[in-house]
């Protein structure tokens, strides 16, 4: 179940956020500290988890405290789920 | 005519129990700061930098986040006949060591001689100064007096003159760190007459904002204008904006807010971003001006936004447009109320080879341009040629200004300052053309890239690329490119290394992005590595970004990329 939630998530960042649709991401690769997801495309993100996990992350929790990298996230849907 | 801390003192003694501004934080409730409690907090500030030695006309940074201190700090500074400039604070996506050499570079020009500042963030400011500067005291948050008794009559800031210099605005990045905008007391009222009468600003106005105080749409109209007009300000942070969009609804409707600035791409951001489920209840019939300005304004930006929001009560003749800039205070134009802004469509090859904003013809392309409005009562406008001939109707020029709400200057660049102006007439840098009375906006001609009402100089993010393992020197180039629905610029990078192997190129790409995004807090869309002799090289800067932005565009297309 991680390994769907992880690679749709993946795409969704590497197509829509990057643009480079073939672009791999680590599982703790940082993605808000290191300015990978700029703010703009956090709610996006949230959107997506949202419509396509049905997870709802606050706006106050957009931030690399919450999580930072694919993994984090991962199993912030998880314990929300 | 007056001086700042004259008009706050003025509102204070009509109703000093009146609220000045409402502050808002994510997840926290709302703080209402009453004129006294707002005069209480600034004169803190001010007998803090009287007490440290800081003299009036001395320029002090202030390096704080959204929140009381400040709101206090920066009227304090003024209170005290100080020139406050706010910087922006560090971010988490910014790179500390670049912030410091950003800094650097603003102390070096502007000679601040106090930063006001956290205690958390002491040791970082610190270790920007250097032996010898202008810096005389670092201002911590934590030891300022508190007055609960206000005494006018030992604050120095009313012993100032209206020609002074009361603040400086700087724009982003090194390049607009180093060119503080610098506006006298006379300046500022003059913009806040002649802005007020082209809104009709009125008692039961409420102004609703998330602007930054870093850029002058915020700080003008989401800040000085309500502030010293007496006008209620619901003043919340661009940080917690982007993440929850819907709050400006959702306080709109619990405020009755009546007036918003906002820039082109935050239509299309909250018409996409916000879910009815966001806003369920919300009334947005309060809103009677949406002001886009700041960047190129569109007219698919306000329909995007209008068909999302009408079921909510907004209605469509509320979304007007204004063309600002720092150097006027703020705005030049505005769209006139009661009205909506005019819209042409225009023969899109016309202009992009005549120059002329021609009525379409035959059926062939057009594109729709929308008006920024009429000039205000105190400003002329004038489009000229390159030799600084008036250019006819609907003929793009360079949009010169004249009026008394000008800078006083760049502040200690003369140099800067003398080539902004041609016979009193102040050149904008910007492309547009008159069309009954009202001027349309049409592109720049300084080399800047607005991203999300930001400006970002190319020169800036090319000097960073150039640090990356890999490229050379003079061999990257750094441009915008209009994305229609995010509505704003997006940053492109091409940068051309010695390897053709896609790998390796690839390996630069994300090396380029992290770098440059950690270096300018700007995120890059597209960041393209090419093999040697791609980028096209000519005599200047400028024609080398928009050579290889045409090729860039011409394979984009080709490849059907997007």
């Amino acid at each position: 179940m991680d390994e769907t939630i992880f690679a749709s998530i993946e795409k969704y960042i590497a197509s829509q956020v990057l643009k480079q649709p073939n672009r791999k991401i680590a599982r703790d690769e940082a993605l808000i500290s290191s300015g990978l997801i700029d703010s703009f495309s956090l709610m996006d993100l949230a959107l997506f988890v949202e419509d396509t996990f049905g997870v709802r992350i606050e706006d106050t929790e957009l931030n690399a405290e919450t999580f930072d990298n694919l993994a984090q996230l991962v199993s912030l849907i998880d314990s929300r789920k | 005519m007056t001086l700042v801390p004259e008009r706050l003192k003025a509102l204070h003694s009509q109703s000093p129990e009146r609220v000045a501004v409402y502050l808002q934080f994510a997840g926290r409730d709302d703080v209402p700061l009453t004129y006294d409690q707002l005069l209480c907090g600034a004169s803190s500030y001010a007998h803090t930098l009287a007490r440290e030695g800081i003299g009036p006309g001395e320029v002090v940074v202030l390096i704080l986040q959204h929140g009381e201190d400040l709101v206090y700090s920066f009227w304090g500074a003024m209170l005290h006949g100080a020139i406050p400039s706010i910087m922006p604070f560090l971010t988490e996506k910014l790179s500390p060591e670049r912030y410091r050499a950003d800094l650097a570079a603003l102390i070096g020009v502007t000679k601040p001689t106090a930063i006001i500042t956290y205690p958390e963030f002491e040791a970082d400011v610190r270790s920007a100064l250097k032996d010898g500067d202008s810096i005389r005291a670092i201002i911590l948050t934590d030891q300022v007096e508190s007055q609960t008794e206000l005494d006018f009559d030992s604050l120095q800031g009313f012993n100032r003159s209206v020609e002074d210099i009361v603040l400086l605005q700087h724009s982003s990045g090194t390049t607009g760190l180093q060119k503080g905008v610098a506006l006298s007391h006379q300046a500022v009222f003059n913009q806040l007459d002649a802005y007020g009468s082209a809104l009709a600003l009125n008692e039961n106005d409420v102004i609703v904002s998330w602007l930054p105080l870093y850029h002058d749409m915020g700080l003008i109209a989401g800040f000085l204008l309500p502030i010293l007009t007496g006008i209620p300000l619901v003043l919340s942070s661009p940080f917690d904006w982007v993440r929850a969009p819907y709050r400006l609804m959702q306080s709109v409707s619990k405020y009755r807010g009546t007036l918003s600035w906002l820039p082109n791409f935050a239509y299309n951001f909250c018409a996409q971003k916000i879910r009815d489920r966001h806003i369920e209840g919300v009334d947005l019939s309060s809103w009677r001006a949406i002001i886009n300005c700041s960047e190129p304004v569109r007219w698919e930006a306000h329909k995007a936004f209008y068909d999302f929001f009408q079921k909510y009560g907004l209605k469509w003749e509320v979304l007007h447009t204004s063309y600002a800039m720092a150097e006027n205070v703020f705005a030049v134009t505005q769209s006139r109320l009661g009205s909506v802004p005019a819209v042409v469509a225009v023969d899109r090859e016309a202009f992009m080879t005549e120059r002329v904003a021609k009525d379409p013809f035959d059926g062939r392309p057009s594109m729709k341009m929308m008006s920024s409005g009429h000039a205000l009562e105190n400003v002329k406008l004038r489009v000229l040629d390159e030799n600084g001939n008036d250019v006819a109707e609907r003929v793009i020029g360079e949009i010169a200004i004249h009026s008394h709400c000008m800078l006083t200057g760049y502040y200690n660049r003369p140099d800067v300052t003398e080539k902004a102006f041609r016979d009193g007439w102040y050149l904008t840098g910007d492309y547009g053309f008159l069309c009954d009375g009202e001027l349309f906006v049409s592109g720049r001609k300084k080399d800047m890239i607005i991203v999300g009402g930001k400006n970002v100089y190319p020169q800036d993010l090319e000097t960073l690329t150039y640090e990356v393992p890999g490229v050379h020197a003079g061999r990257s180039v750094a441009f915008g490119m209009f994305d229609e629905s995010q509505g704003t610029e997006e940053v492109v990078i091409i940068a051309e290394v010695d390897s053709d192997e896609p790998q390796e190129q690839q390996k630069v790409a994300d090396a380029l992005r992290a770098h440059v995004t950690k270096n300018s807090a700007i995120a890059l869309r597209h960041v393209k590595v090419v093999g040697p002799k791609w980028i096209v090289k000519t005599s200047s800067g400028k024609t080398a970004r928009s050579a290889n932005k045409e090729k860039f565009l011409k394979e984009l297309a080709e490849n059907g990329e997007s």
